[in-house]
């Protein structure tokens, strides 16, 4: 049925409303869905995104659970297993190596040992990245690291859309998928269209067209690629950016595709340098793509240190449009 | 108040042969890696078959049983069929997970088997988990889960058996006390090693019983697993065990005396069961010799499978890191 051509409505909301929509949109279509994590219950969440649906759905379906990561992180595999489908939250990212033995030896591992006997539908969200003034302990971008392993989906909603919608992806998928939310994303406001009810989360996406560079970027330093993008149009450089929106498994045929046209990149990551996801994609161009550069690949990455507490030493670890607009700059017009 | 195991005759011929099955497997099991045929980590479970034989008795093809890397006993005693094992160690696309687990490995989705689980403690949040998802979609299960006092180390116990009580799951937590930890002694890595006290911390309340006598075994497990029905409330079982091999083939066993294993041995739960049935005339010698040949033609059958049976094409390396769809 093809409605009639009208102005598509639009609903003006946060990304944290975002996150708890789709979270009561899962509880609401399956009673097998259940969350579990530490003051997601009565407290509201620790960022606010569950506030309200222990009333609406019960204590058994929103599970408040003590500080033991471990245990009901691999109460949530086990869950999987038996034929529920748990969204688990954890905190932060740092808390999610207390974790990491149920996510790494058990959650990735059981489908392949098992030969394909149990799936493990298990959702992991956490927020995570800097920018809050909360020091090397609840700062780190650790997205890139959970991508080197084979198993998880890994997804990283930067838009409203995305904090909405893929989460229900995520559900359709029998695989475990770790969602990780930017902190400095959960009041961003912005429109959400009322014509989508679904995304995909296999794709990058060119969320800006642009003819001179690419600016490969997700999560919370999409926003600060955007404003790079417009600073730059105004020296008359146009930037395509690509939201990645999934580290694993990387879309790189997305990534390809914009470098073939714009035959420059720079890859925008609040991830350590060394080891990182942005240098999983710089190699990947390089493998696949290096005629088509004319230039050599650059990055703007997360300065190697524990993340500081003083605001201005925090600014200097994270990529910032500045730096992006200078590293583009250099890349477009040598000096 | 303790339960009555029903002694008759088929019982006990039953329960002594379910432990010489395991026993005779794992000789063959021996042999074959000695042959080079299995490879990696082999754990025995000589010295501790009155633990699973014993527990599994009380448990029905509906409840859920969470296991360790020395799980051949649990897997065969909960009736998984040992050629699909042997072909497992064997590396065969016709073993119980395509060859892809190996020893320490072994799942079974129609016994509700989930794993052979190699890091110590890690089975633990997930039995819970199991558990969670029984009592949330109201099937009338327990969850028995399997782990050596090594476990007791890790946070993961502590975490998981608090959640159990918070949370009134029926569980059994089955601790296999054989006194070591690989090379380390109980009292050498426990401040505390009454472990049924440890449990009662968590207000979950528990029993000490002999692993070395497989009628008590069971008899506790019963009792244990009426109480976890009744209560919908985790119950906590410490069977006192040894292991009378090494802790897996590659281990010179300084940490212990040999005088030390052979007087374990001399009280192994076979020998023990076995002796007490003949001296109560409740099994004839002859008996148990038709039980060996049994138990061996079974064995016989499950290698002869095993070997016959093919690897997985390298060109499905991939398959199963992603899975394509839940399965049911």
């Amino acid at each position: 049925m093809n409605a009639p051509q009208e102005a598509v409505a639009s609903l003006r909301m946060t990304y944290r409303e975002a996150c708890k929509q789709a979270l009561r949109q899962a509880l609401l279509a399956d009673s097998r869905v259940f969350l579990m994590g530490e003051d997601i219950g009565r407290y509201g969440g620790c960022y606010a995104v569950t506030k309200g649906l222990m009333e609406e759905f019960g204590e058994a379906r929103v599970r408040d659970t003590p500080l033991s990561e471990s245990a009901f992180v691999g109460a949530g595999v086990g869950a999987a297993m038996a034929g529920t489908r748990p969204i688990v939250e954890i905190m932060t990212v740092n808390f999610s190596l207390l974790a990491l033995d149920q996510i790494l030896n058990n959650a990735v591992t059981i489908p392949y040992m098992s030969g394909g006997q149990f799936a493990i539908p298990l959702i992991i969200r956490m927020a995570t990245g800097g920018g809050r003034r909360v020091a090397a302990q609840h700062s780190h971008s650790l997205e890139g690291w959970y991508a080197h392993i084979p198993g998880l989906r890994v997804l990283t909603p930067a838009t409203i859309e995305d904090a909405r919608f893929m989460l229900i992806g995520a559900l359709a998928d029998p695989n475990p998928t770790l969602i990780f939310e930017h902190v400095m994303l959960y009041n961003m406001e912005g429109e959400l269209s009322s014509d989508i009810n679904a995304v995909d989360i296999d794709h990058a996406k060119v969320l800006r067209a642009g003819t001179d560079v690419s600016l490969i970027t997700y999560g919370g330093s999409l926003f600060k690629t955007f404003e790079a993008a417009a600073r730059l149009s105004k020296e008359g450089i146009e930037a395509e950016v690509v939201d990645l929106r999934t580290l694993r498994p990387l879309d790189t045929k997305t990534i390809l595709a914009s470098v073939a046209r714009t035959r420059r990149c720079v890859i925008i990551d609040e991830g350590w340098r060394s080891g990182s996801i942005s240098a999983e994609i710089g190699m990947r161009i390089a493998e696949q793509a290096f005629f088509e550069l004319d230039a050599p690949l650059r990055r703007v990455c997360g300065r190697e240190v524990p993340m500081p507490y003083a605001p201005h030493l925090e600014d200097a670890c994270l990529p910032q449009p500045e730096t992006i607009v200078a590293v583009a700059r250099e890349l477009v017009r040598p000096t | 108040m303790t339960h009555k195991v029903h002694l008759d005759h088929a019982h006990l011929r039953h329960l002594l042969k379910a432990m010489i099955r395991i026993r005779h497997f794992e000789a063959k099991c021996v042999e074959l890696y000695q042959a080079q045929k299995i490879l990696g980590f082999l754990h025995l479970y000589d010295g501790e078959e009155a633990v699973s034989v014993g527990v599994m008795e009380a448990l029905t093809p509906s409840d859920a049983v969470v296991a360790t890397y020395r799980e051949h006993g649990q897997a065969l005693a909960r009736g998984v069929d040992p050629g699909c094992l042997v072909a497992e160690m064997l590396g065969k696309l016709n073993g119980c997970c395509r060859g892809r687990g190996g020893s320490m490995h072994f799942f079974h989705r129609a016994h509700r088997f989930y794993g052979g689980n190699a890091i110590v403690g890690g089975g633990l949040p997930l039995a819970l988990g199991v558990a969670l998802a029984d009592k949330m979609l109201e099937r009338a299960a327990v969850t028995a889960c399997f782990f050596g006092e090594g476990a007791v180390d890790e946070g993961e116990f502590h975490e998981t058996l608090n959640l159990a009580k918070l949370w009134q799951l029926p569980m059994l937590f089955v601790c296999e006390n054989n006194l070591y930890s690989m090379g380390t002694a109980v009292e050498r890595a426990e401040a505390e090693t009454d472990f049924v006290h440890k449990a009662s911390s968590y207000k979950i309340a528990g029993d000490k019983v002999d692993g070395m006598d497989v009628v008590a075994v069971e008899s506790a497990a019963r009792n244990a697993v009426d109480k976890i029905r009744a209560t919908s409330e985790p119950y906590f079982l410490e069977c006192r065990t040894y292991r009378l091999r090494a802790h897996s083939m590659f281990d010179a066993q300084l940490y212990r005396s040999k005088e030390e294993v052979e007087a374990w041995r001399k009280k192994g739960p076979i020998i023990r069961f076995q002796t007490w049935l003949e001296e109560n005339r409740l099994i004839k010698a002859e008996e148990v010799s038709e039980i060996d040949k049994e138990v061996d033609a079974e064995i016989a059958a499950a290698v002869a499978f095993a070997e016959a049976g093919t690897l997985e094409p390298i060109s499905e390396i991939e398959r199963f890191v992603t899975m394509e769809e839940i399965p049911a």
